[in-house]
């Protein structure tokens, strides 16, 4: 039988290294640094809120870097000014300031480890609130409830879904050590799910944000794991004869596409969450790789050199032949690592051109190719649940760091780390009370 | 506190190293058990001895403990100065039916890190052909790629890069 001691003894070997690990917090934190910005910005004023300097964490600074972040704010200094209720503002001082959202609001201790917050966005010009809340949380939370405040406040103001309570993943190598990292989506709260002396490559979150897939390489060989961020537990589910890589979660959560070679060249195959029912996807005499699900669970995209060079393609899932593959990418000898926007209408990916790697996004209806950097060596661009942004990993001096430039390349954003090389980013998705 | 935080994760680690160190060294395979379906062999069988063709193996003088394959660049063909290498170590395979490697092919670090996977996987699956062309068996040898996540050489240039082309064969046990 194929269930060989050596197989168990991997197993157990790796629940010995996760128990190690369980503990294993990552006290590097991410700065932000943002670059240009969109000509038209919302100016919007946010007035400290009474009694958050009570507080250890401060709210209101936490959702000004959230908005401005993005690059469709400017921030109006409230200084002199300090209304916490409506019947504190006076509308005219803020005209004259040039704002035209008003951010107020107060903490309060309720019992315990417990605070409340209250606060209210004013619409400047027509003197009237334009929503407003209350949550309670404990002081360990206050982070995640001025998220949640930065998001109602993105929503209002600009109509689309916020991101800023999302968390991304990445791979930190410090040393010989490679800590695969979850993180809030502004860099801050870093915690390593794993850590080991054997690189870890592709994070892929599962659609509810629950399970990580990954490959690592401490077998000597690459194998896809699924691993739980609540209980730390994990389990192989592509580790087959050859090499096992680039998981891709299907929408519905239930399946992975994976790369496999174990029955010649790296081909696609999908796999369920569990590990079984392996069935094959693509089938051609090239490379085919990176494969990535569109929303709907109908497609797939993945690069293939079946043309000559590195070309992104689309498949239909169900057809279970990559023969009737389309090509989209046209531009160019290198065209990699595929990413869908959420609506399913465009794509990134990384464009090579003149030796450069660079972050660009295609309208899959109109062909309508954007380059959005111009770094060098730019890889693994992820597209935020919300469409608006585009996290990836780029090198300075050297080091490898997450960037994040928007949809229209107007705003772009270094996130770093003070030691080591972070890669291979991917944003998760909505939390689920969204 | 951070200090301390530190040494204690430091001391874990290291726990951690000395428990996970044995299983890891004699396990090339580990995880194929589960391929068998993809046309598979298990590698494993696990002898306690460790054979006595090891030593030819590691003789110096042998062509036997050359194990690494280079590439030019985009290339995944073994050069005609690699072929007798190659060769060597597919009769050796043929000649000892119990031996069994395991075939890296890495790459550089331009590009994807998923496509430089599949570049590796085309440059050992080069040398697998050939062996098996030779008389090896298939389930003697797994092909595998470590892309460009263990270089050989590090930083730019191509005197570093085609260091990292490569292939190296490991055997089973040593």
């Amino acid at each position: 039988m194929p269930m060989s001691i050596n197989w168990f003894q991997s197993i157990r070997a790796a629940w010995i290294l996760l128990l190690c690990l369980i503990s294993a917090y990552s006290h590097a934190q991410l700065n932000i640094e943002i670059f240009g910005g969109g000509a038209s910005r919302i100016p919007v004023a946010i007035v400290p809120f009474a009694d958050e300097n009570k507080l250890q964490q401060s709210i209101t600074r936490v959702i000004g870097d959230d908005l401005q972040r993005t690059g469709l704010f400017r921030l109006i200094d409230p200084a002199g000014l300090s209304p916490h209720a409506p019947v504190e503002v006076v509308y005219g001082d803020w005209v004259n300031r040039g704002a035209n959202a008003l951010v107020i609001g107060r903490v309060a201790a309720v019992s315990g480890d417990q605070v409340e917050i209250q606060f209210r966005l004013m619409d400047v010009a027509k003197k009237s609130q334009l929503t407003g809340l209350a949550i309670t949380v404990p002081t360990s939370q206050l982070r995640a409830a001025a998220h949640r405040i930065a998001d109602v406040i993105y929503e209002a103001l600009t109509g689309d879904v916020g991101v800023f309570s999302t968390r991304i993943a990445y791979v930190l190598k410090r040393g010989n050590k490679y800590a695969l990292q979850v993180a809030d989506a502004d860099g801050y709260n870093a915690q390593s799910i794993i850590e080991y002396t054997e690189p870890i490559i592709s994070p892929a979150w599962s659609p509810d944000g629950k399970h990580l897939a990954y490959v690592s390489f401490e077998n000597k060989k690459p194998i896809v794991y699924v691993q739980t961020l609540a209980t730390r537990e994990r389990r192989a589910v592509a580790s087959f004869k050859g090499s096992n890589s680039a998981p891709s979660w299907s929408p519905d959560g239930k399946r992975l596409a994976v790369v496999l070679t174990g029955q010649g060249g790296s081909q696609i195959f999908l796999v369920n969450a569990d590990g079984s029912g392996l069935q094959r996807l693509s089938r051609s005499s090239g490379i085919d790789t990176e494969p990535n699900f569109s929303p709907d669970g109908r497609y797939i995209l993945f690069t293939s050199d079946r043309g000559g060079s590195p070309q992104v393609y689309r498949m239909a899932v169900g057809s279970s032949e990559s023969g009737n593959a389309e090509r989209l990418t046209f531009e160019g000898s290198y065209n990699v690592s595929p990413d869908y926007s959420q609506d399913g209408k465009s794509f990134t990916f990384i464009h090579r051109n003149n030796g450069q790697f660079n972050v660009a996004v295609q309208d899959i209806g109109s062909r309508q190719v954007q380059i959005l950097t111009n770094s060098k060596f730019d890889e693994s661009p992820s597209f935020a649940p919300n469409g608006k942004m585009i996290l990836y990993a780029t090198e300075i001096n050297g080091h490898g760091i997450l960037s994040a430039v928007s949809r229209d390349g107007q705003t772009r954003q270094h996130l770093t780390v003070q030691t080591g090389d972070i890669r291979e980013p991917a944003w998760g998705p909505l939390p689920t009370w969204k | 506190m951070r200090k301390l935080l530190g040494i204690s994760l430091i001391v874990l680690l290291s726990a951690c190293a000395s428990q996970t160190t044995q299983p890891e060294v004699d396990d090339l395979t580990a995880g194929s058990g589960a391929g068998a379906g993809l046309g598979g062999s298990d590698l494993g069988g696990a002898g306690s001895g460790r054979p006595g063709y090891f030593s030819q193996l590691n003789d110096p003088n042998s062509i036997l403990s050359q194990r690494s394959v280079y590439y030019d660049y985009d290339s995944y063909s073994v050069k005609g100065e690699y072929r007798e290498l190659v060769l060597s170590h597919a009769r050796f395979l043929r000649d000892n039916a119990s031996a069994s490697v395991i075939l890296q092919g890495n790459t550089d670090d331009r590009g994807s890190r998923e496509y430089n996977l599949a570049l590796g996987q085309r440059r050992a699956d080069s040398v697998k052909n050939m062996m098996t062309l030779a008389g090896a068996r298939d389930a003697q040898i797994e092909s595998v790629s470590l892309g460009e996540e263990k270089p050989r050489a590090m930083g730019q240039g191509e005197s570093v890069w085609s260091q990292n082309r490569r292939t190296d064969i490991l055997y089973r046990g040593e």
